[in-house]
């Protein structure tokens, strides 16, 4: 992967992830932060694929760290934590996946199918897995900051 | 005491509203809950019991009035109006607003809608389909039949939705004329690979607030709300799939 193809998934993956947040009416003071969040999270996924970790692993770090992310700046902000993890999780959806486990099973081939549904089950299960350990990093902070005042 | 009584009513209409249109536009279930009893405590209400779920709210507080209940019957996709309810009733919270004014402001936002215009909508559809496209198949040559592919995929379910108000037929279309459009462009030598057409081109219409809050609402103990979330999504899901499969099933 060359630096420019990299720089062009990192700007599609921030354009994308803003684009999708005016789709479903998201406040403007919003947009950006999600926005970044959804490149944060983009760019985990990606180095651990890259560096052989499997898809599964990334995108539970991912998730994990989209939805860490999108407390603290729910907290910076003032805003509901869903404005900033819904969009940003939007480059993880496993579509190319999905796609091709519908089109497989339309045309029939059960067996490629089954392959895709596989894997579209595993990436949402580990997206679904990360955004439960980032509950509990959320949680265990928010027990941290009631303490202290 | 009819004063009192006054009070109390006004206390489970503000907090009934305030969850009504959180619910209806995609809020998870234990925000709203959280919510309505700081609205009640706020108020001056000593204790409050609640019973929320993804198609109606039960309230009752300790006062002159009984508990009541508020259907909730539609259900869009507008995080605005949760960031409006939670700033109002930060806002009530600090004793910025009266609950009357809170109320109002209430009632206010749910007659009206404040979408982004029609235009940065489709801007908007057409900028996600693109980019996901490139960044999930890394195909630079279809990047602008993507964007208008997605764009009239997001066109047709969007004015579906509002003439028929059944969003999973709306998908059904919106995704069968994606389909549809991918092939004819594939067809004239616009683009290359009706995949990746396709794939970019749904992108738009991807179930992302019933999948986020089902996750969140199973995790929040509300079992009821959390799984049919996730058949919402499922569905949407479906439909989609059913759309682009009759496509290819067809051409």
């Amino acid at each position: 992967m060359t630096l420019l193809e990299f720089f062009i998934e990192v700007a599609g993956t921030y354009v994308s992830t803003l684009a999708f947040g005016v789709l479903i009416n998201i406040p403007r003071r919003a947009l950006n932060f999600g926005g970044w969040i959804g490149v944060l999270g983009f760019l985990l996924y990606r180095f651990t694929v890259l560096s052989g970790g499997g898809y599964v692993v990334g995108n539970l770090l991912g998730a994990f760290a989209i939805g860490v992310a999108s407390l603290q700046a729910a907290r910076i902000k003032k805003m509901p934590m869903i404005l900033f993890n819904i969009p940003a999780l939007v480059p993880l959806v496993p579509g190319g996946q999905a796609y091709q486990m519908i089109k497989n099973f339309a045309l029939g081939q059960n067996a490629t199918a089954f392959v895709f549904m596989m894997q579209v089950v595993m990436i949402s299960g580990s997206i679904a897995f990360g955004f439960l350990l980032s509950e509990l990093v959320n949680r265990v902070q928010q027990r941290a900051w009631r303490h202290r005042r | 005491m009819s004063g009192q009584k006054k009070r109390d009513q006004l206390i489970l209409h503000t907090a009934l509203t305030a969850g009504r249109i959180m619910i209806e536009n995609g809020s998870e279930i234990e925000r709203v809950e959280d919510t309505m009893t700081r609205i009640a405590h706020n108020a001056g209400a000593e204790t409050s019991q609640l019973f929320v779920m993804i198609t109606g709210i039960l309230m009752a507080i300790n006062g002159e009035v009984g508990a009541q209940i508020q259907p909730v019957k539609r259900r869009t996709f507008d995080l605005e109006k949760i960031a409006v309810v939670n700033q109002l009733s930060r806002e009530f919270a600090a004793h910025d607003i009266t609950l009357r004014q809170f109320a109002d402001k209430l009632d206010h936002l749910d007659s009206e809608t404040k979408y982004f215009p029609m235009w940065a909508q489709l801007l908007a559809a057409a900028m996600v389909s693109g980019p996901l496209e490139v960044v999930f198949r890394h195909n630079l040559h279809d990047f602008w039949i993507s964007c208008f592919v997605g764009m009239i995929g997001w066109l047709v379910f969007y004015l579906l939705n509002k003439f028929i108000q059944i969003r999973f037929l709306s998908e059904f279309a919106g995704a069968a004329t994606i389909g549809i459009l991918a092939v004819f462009a594939v067809h004239l030598g616009l683009g290359i690979s009706v995949d990746d057409i396709i794939i970019g081109g749904v992108m738009p219409l991807v179930p992302g607030v019933p999948i986020t809050n089902s996750v969140r609402d199973v995790l929040a103990g509300n079992l009821v709300s959390g799984p049919a979330r996730a058949v919402e999504a499922l569905v949407s899901a479906a439909a989609i799939g059913f759309g682009i499969a009759m496509v290819l099933q067809f051409l």
